[in-house]
């Protein structure tokens, strides 16, 4: 496919070639702004400017670095520490405070609060990113033909999103959850994505919808291509920056949502090390040192941040309406 | 307008229906027999498992337990739980205290964050709204819960200056804090939507027509920038509401608040499936009666949505 000369943002139609400037016949300062164009240079597509755009803010990087952090330290957090989290702990190290080795201090249980947090993140990354994409799949799926195949499906399709929109995500966690016998984190992740999905599901619908109607579509279909093709190949692609963006700060609230479960007592069992876990059981002391809930939340807040940071940018990058000239 | 309303009630009517209807087989098809469980480790007696049974309805098809408990709702009789409450008294008892705490935090997360939202959008890249935004962040990233432990301590235990817990028939004083931990994040985010959206719109035409006729800048403010602002943020908040109350769950269980979350977790634990239902029920009725609003709020703000 010759790549779009004049990109445009999903949900907008591209500007025809020759109307977007109006130069007036005398006006010899408006042709110097389209001599000054390089013309050598092959066009920029959408995505690779949307990256420029992104590389010059000092917010992403600062948001890639806790990302990047995050992510290793939840891969391989026996390179942060080699104290076990479970295993070494002992009752008369109960509520102690910082040793040499041990930065954090203990906590109730007389484990090491610095390992903890370390092999916290693993339950957080892993609960965010396996209900980011499942609510990314599902939501798309479901959207996108509603939006595209339009009619029956549509109706029945939005109708469904309404029901599922209707029930508040907690709520429903917390009634599936009590249920649930064998809690994992995907358990976890698939009981927050199958209450979650509704709203990709309607961002998806309304940016295809707008999308569908765009010339190269029409130009994709009197080539011959199928429906199905047009879909994936053409629509899907060009509906994918709000998608992207919403799936950025999902993942920070997904985060959230587990620990909320895991607090309730109703998220990851308490053989599983998770922030929720922790903060729910430094809760029990808060009177005595209240600082013990400051490590897994810290962890929490700082995973969170790091990704809603990514989505503010990624949101700026991929929306030129809110680009600064 | 009224043929429009006649249109969005008979929206309403299968979200209703399949939100109760998805609720019902989630509570009643899990595993378990909370009437045997009745018992205890010795079990009751088949003869008395039956009655109770049959009492309960819990002999019946599944899809007609659903009905019974429709007719229930729309006569308002929703029966009693295994303890011989009246399940409608059990609900009077819980939704009035999270009603009102998910009111004031509704107020608070509006009245703030569209001020604060206005005034850095105003500005947009100045000082204030750099540190409101980043401020906004840190919100939003700490989890509802630590922000509602910190707040205890730090305002409740240390300083003194609110009630720690809010105990049985609280004031509006001793609700004021579980209130503003309850809001803190929506207020967040409806600080970052007012933001964007003032900072949109103070660039559209009609506010430069505005300004070109000479209107005063509080006029071109309040009439034309707010208003067409706070579409989106009314949107928000007419869905919040809902969230709020089923939100409220945490914050009720830090402030001891005897609201709807702890009534509804105590019926969870015990296997007291029909006030379960009964109390999701109206929180999804309370959801969708909040949307329904929201979109005939919109014809006030937008001039150019009309329901004719």
């Amino acid at each position: 496919m010759p790549e779009n000369r004049y990109p445009s943002t999903p949900g907008q139609p591209a500007p025809r070639t020759g109307q977007e400037h109006y130069t007036a016949p005398f006006d010899e300062g408006g042709l110097g702004a389209v001599d000054a164009v390089e013309t050598t240079e092959a066009p920029r597509s959408f995505w690779r400017e949307s990256w420029r755009e992104m590389r010059s803010r000092a917010m992403f990087w600062v948001a890639a670095a806790i990302i990047v952090l995050v992510l290793v330290v939840a891969a391989f957090p026996g390179l942060f520490t080699s104290v076990h989290p479970r295993l070494d702990c002992s009752l008369s190290l109960s509520l102690d405070g910082p040793t040499a080795g041990h930065p954090f201090g203990f906590d109730f249980q007389g484990c090491d609060i610095y390992a903890r947090t370390v092999y916290g993140a693993r339950a957080s990354v892993l609960v965010g990113v396996m209900a980011t994409a499942m609510v990314i799949v599902l939501g798309t799926a479901i959207g996108a033909i509603a939006g595209y195949y339009g009619g029956w499906f549509d109706t029945i399709l939005s109708r469904i999103t309404d029901i599922f929109f209707a029930i508040p995500l907690v709520l429903a966690a917390i009634v599936i959850m009590s249920i649930t016998a064998n809690r994992t984190s995907f358990t976890v992740a698939f009981v927050l994505a199958l209450f979650g999905w509704t709203s990709i599901a309607r961002i998806t619908r309304g940016t295809v919808l707008s999308v569908k109607n765009n010339e190269f579509v029409t130009a994709a279909r009197a080539l011959g291509m199928g429906r199905g093709a047009i879909l994936l190949k053409h629509v899907l692609p060009n509906s994918a920056a709000p998608i992207i963006v919403y799936a950025t700060v999902a993942l920070g609230t997904f985060i959230v949502a587990e620990a909320t479960l895991s607090f309730l007592g109703i998220g990851l069992p308490p053989s599983v090390v998770s922030w929720g876990g922790d903060i729910s059981t430094a809760q029990r002391a808060i009177r005595i040192s209240p600082e013990i809930m400051l490590y897994p939340a810290g962890g929490l807040a700082l995973t969170v941040l790091g990704f809603i940071m990514m989505g503010d940018v990624v949101r700026d990058a991929l929306d030129p309406k809110a680009r600064k000239r | 307008m009224l043929w429009y309303l006649g249109r969005r009630l008979l929206q309403v009517i299968p979200v209703f229906l399949g939100a109760t209807l998805l609720l019902y087989a989630l509570v009643f098809l899990r595993p378990g027999d909370p009437v045997n469980a009745l018992g205890g480790e010795r079990g009751l007696p088949e003869a008395v498992q039956d009655e109770i049974r049959a009492r309960y309805n819990l002999d019946q098809p599944f899809l007609v337990q659903y009905l019974l408990f429709l007719r229930g709702v729309f006569t308002l009789d929703f029966g009693v739980d295994f303890r011989g409450r009246e399940i409608l008294d059990v609900m009077a008892g819980a939704f009035p205290v999270t009603f009102q705490l998910a009111l004031m935090a509704l107020a608070i997360e509006a009245i703030f964050g569209v001020g604060f939202g206005l005034v850095a959008g105003m500005r947009k890249g100045g000082w204030f709204d750099g540190s409101v935004l980043v401020m906004s962040l840190f919100v939003i990233a700490v989890p509802t819960f630590v922000i509602g432990f910190v707040a205890q301590l730090g305002l409740g235990v240390r300083l003194g200056w609110f009630p720690v817990t809010a105990g049985r028939d609280p004031d509006f004083y001793s609700l004021l804090m579980p209130a503003i931990v309850l809001g803190a994040v929506s207020f967040a985010y409806v600080l970052r939507l007012t933001r964007t959206s003032v900072a949109e719109n103070l660039s559209a035409d009609y506010v430069r027509t505005a300004r070109a006729k000479g209107l005063q800048r509080s006029q071109v403010t309040g009439r034309h920038v707010l208003r067409n602002s706070l579409i989106p943020v009314v949107t928000f908040l007419g869905a919040d509401l809902g969230n709020l109350m089923a939100g409220a769950i945490v914050t009720e269980g830090i402030f001891n608040i005897n609201g709807v979350g702890g009534t509804l977790y105590d019926a969870i634990v015990r296997g007291e499936n029909v006030t379960v239902v009964s109390l999701t029920t109206v929180l999804v009725l309370v959801y969708i009666a909040a949307n329904l609003l929201v979109d005939l709020l919109y014809a006030a703000l937008d001039p150019r949505i009309r329901y004719a």
